[in-house]
């Protein structure tokens, strides 16, 4: 069973609200954070283009339009503690050094399509393998691409029904496949 | 009447607090009402209230400050960046866990009316009897007709919307129509209804959210904020509906920053005659007296304002002559269950986010069954389609991923057993020797556990919850249990127990200390069992029912 979705479950019962979930509920002792950790602008942009592949711009704009790169990085700084920080910034240096060692040329010049087709096969090798560190940041990666994009102005209002006030609940309406969620 | 005069004191201003303060105001009396923490103005100090998702800095994650400077809160969801400040901080407030244990507070004007879930059943005389009957602590000094019209009377102005469901263990109340079930929900609750003789039933929470208009306040407006403040008065706390009430008498007076340091007694007439308290932000301290007291601080709070009193007569304070000031704490087990997915209903969905879910009521120990424990639990829970957090392990970055979360995911439905713990003579709270907090006032160590009748307990709780699912056809159905801490259930009860004998207990059956028969405590300090029901409405019920004994005895002369 996987624990995250029967504590999301406790969480939705108890009134709170829980967007997705990196280290909640445990209460386990968070490490120091490391010192003095910076992103260039290199690597939001990097960050940038690597949230585009995951959410791209389709009839509304993608991550990188709503500045993927500066969220990722800020939750990374906030959020994470020193060993997923140490995870990410790997991560992050790995995909660097694989990519152009498997594709011949840097992620930042080759396509959308490149991209995104080489980080679907980090991602089946993470799901293949939850031990693999490497192939592990594509979790991360994906789970702050689609919380900082799903609760963007972008995202919640046009890719989503944002709703701020419903005014009433209806309990079991006609839904049809392409009909949009709602935001929250 | 002097500056620091009143009729009445109000300790607290929480559920119960705020109840005294209307009920006491409202018949003639002038009350003070002290709350140890900050004032929150209805509406304007709702300051995260309205926020959209982008503008919460953290999306509603935490940060590892906030994980490092509040070891306690983060056990628990309540560590979140939208109400931090409406949890009480432990390293301002700490106590110590003899035994491990989780104690979540609120302590501003409100408390933790602004924050609770809502969830408000009645107790019956299956709860009131249960002690007598089973030989266990001390038998309830009450029983349901002395409180039924009081829960009526509260129910009515609180504003609960629910369902009369007819049972005997759920005693039904005086309710505003109830929220409905959605299409998952419903059929569960037919065919459970069903695959186990009509014995269990799943029904719609009944919850302190208006689903109709009263007395000035706007209906729910299902946003599910509620414990961010309701801009709408939606949902029962103090802010909304009982303070408003006091205020508009023109008798109250509201002091936040108050922190009562002890109950000044009077051994010749055996009252108390007044409050000591300490200005949390000043550090001056200041007398205030009054005819009659109500200690509504929460639980352990009450009771340690007990224990901090008269100790020139009883060391261990006012109300310890029973050997039980202190003693039986209780508060709900839970965190337990099942989950599995619907399928059949890709076809269904809803609009509005229902701040309430389904709810079981306790079907075990109950007529014929017989388990191997005593008591019981209910369930919370609800059916929902799962949102864009959800792994698409198959789904392909790009587009295919970006459209598939943009719609609902599958349909999913969890319920979560909340179980009664009995009342223990050996969990307890004292006052720590030598620590205090920088009051200057003696922090509480706790020392409780759940025995075996809540280890027994908890197997039904898992047990049954999927047996249920899986009877109503949900698939991949799992259980799960998070592990709990004494105290995580938020519903600390017990330590200034009614009873029928001062020997053994703290309180009468009118919710008066025994020792200072002008002194009331009807916060979740008196409770003389837990039941399995959310304890709130109790507390309201027998706060009011206390208020208008007391003023009665004013006017007869014998307070």
């Amino acid at each position: 069973m996987n624990r995250r979705d029967a504590l999301k479950s406790v969480i939705l019962m108890m009134g709170g609200t829980m967007v997705g979930a990196n280290v909640i509920l445990t209460g386990c002792a968070p490490e120091d954070q490391i010192v003095g950790l910076e992103f260039s602008l290199k690597d939001i942009a990097f960050l940038d283009e690597i949230g585009e592949a995951i959410i791209p711009t389709t009839d509304t704009p993608g991550a990188k339009a709503i500045g993927i790169g500066e969220f990722i990085v800020m939750m990374v700084k906030d959020t994470y503690n020193a060993e997923q920080q140490t995870a990410f910034v790997d991560g992050l240096n790995f995909i660097r050094k694989d990519f152009k060692s498997s594709k011949g040329s840097d992620f930042i010049k080759a396509t959308l399509e490149e991209r995104t087709a080489y980080l679907n096969e980090l991602k089946a090798k993470a799901t293949a393998d939850a031990e693999d560190k490497n192939a592990g940041v594509i979790k991360m990666l994906q789970d702050l691409t689609v919380l900082g994009y799903f609760t963007s102005e972008v995202g919640a209002t046009q890719e989503l029904r944002y709703i701020e006030v419903p005014g009433k609940y209806e309990p079991c309406i006609d839904y049809k496949p392409g009909d949009k969620a709602y935001a929250l | 009447m002097a500056d620091n005069s009143y009729d009445a004191i109000v300790v607290g201003s929480g559920i119960s607090g705020g109840w005294a303060a209307k009920e006491l105001t409202e018949k003639g009396l002038k009350v003070l009402m002290l709350e140890r923490g900050p004032n929150v103005v209805h509406k304007t100090d709702y300051k995260t209230a309205t926020l959209a998702p982008w503008e919460i800095p953290h999306r509603g994650r935490r940060t590892t400050e906030m994980m490092e400077n509040h070891p306690n809160l983060r056990r628990d969801y309540v560590l979140n960046e939208l109400n931090l400040d409406w949890w009480a901080h432990e390293s301002e407030s700490p106590y110590i866990e003899k035994k491990p244990f989780t104690w979540f507070r609120g302590y501003q004007v409100g408390g933790r009316s602004l924050l609770w879930g809502r969830q408000s059943y009645r107790l019956g005389d299956l709860d009131f009897e249960a002690n007598l009957k089973e030989g266990i602590a001390v038998d309830w000094p009450i029983r349901y007709n002395d409180v039924a019209p009081w829960y009526s009377y509260v129910e009515k102005f609180a504003g609960i919307s629910g369902n009369k469901d007819g049972l005997a263990q759920l005693p039904d109340g005086e309710f505003q129509p109830p929220m409905p079930l959605n299409c998952v929900e419903k059929d569960v609750a037919e065919r459970v209804k069903s695959a186990f003789d009509g014995k269990r039933l799943v029904t719609i929470g009944r919850v302190a959210n208006l689903t109709q208009p009263l007395d000035g306040r706007t209906q729910c407006q299902y946003r599910n904020k509620c414990s961010l403040g309701c801009p709408f008065g939606g949902y029962f706390s103090t802010q909304a509906s009982t303070m408003p009430a006091a205020v508009k008498t023109g008798n109250l007076t509201l002091r936040p920053w108050s922190i009562v340091t002890k109950l000044i007694y009077d051994k010749d007439t055996k009252k108390a005659t007044g409050v000591e308290i300490i200005d949390g932000e000043t550090n001056q301290t200041y007398e205030f007296n009054a005819k009659v007291i109500f200690l509504c601080a929460s639980a352990f709070n009450s009771t340690s304002i007990l224990m901090r009193s008269a100790t020139d007569i009883w060391p261990e304070g006012l109300g310890s002559s029973s050997g039980e000031l202190g003693h039986n704490v209780m508060d709900h087990h839970f965190r337990l269950g099942a989950n599995g997915t619907a399928e059949g209903y890709e076809d269904k969905y809803y609009f509005g986010r229902r701040p309430n879910g389904v709810y079981i009521p306790r079907f075990r120990n109950i007529g014929d069954d017989k388990r191997d424990y005593v008591r019981g639990f209910g369930y919370q829970g609800a059916a929902s389609r799962s949102g864009w957090s959800r792994n698409v392990a198959e789904m392909n970055f790009g587009a295919p991923m970006k459209e598939a979360l943009t719609e609902p995911g599958p349909w999913n439905m969890g319920i979560t057993a909340f179980g009664e713990i009995l009342p223990y003579h050996e969990n307890t709270i004292k006052l720590s020797k030598d620590q205090k907090d920088k009051w200057g006032i003696s922090i509480l160590e706790m020392n409780a556990e759940i025995k075996e009748n809540e280890k027994k307990m908890r197997v039904d709780m898992m047990n049954d919850a999927a047996e249920m699912l899986e009877a109503a056809g949900l698939k991949n159905v799992k259980t799960f249990d998070s592990g709990y801490t004494f105290g995580q259930g938020i519903h600390e009860m017990g330590t200034a127990r009614m009873g029928r004998d001062p020997k053994t207990s703290v309180l009468n059956g009118n919710n008066q200390v025994w020792d200072a028969m002008n002194v009331f405590v009807t916060d979740g300090a008196c409770m003389t069992s837990a039941a399995a029901q959310n304890p709130s409405l109790t507390y309201m019920a027998l706060t009011a029912r206390a208020a208008d004994f007391a003023v009665n005895e004013l006017k007869k002369g014998n307070l």
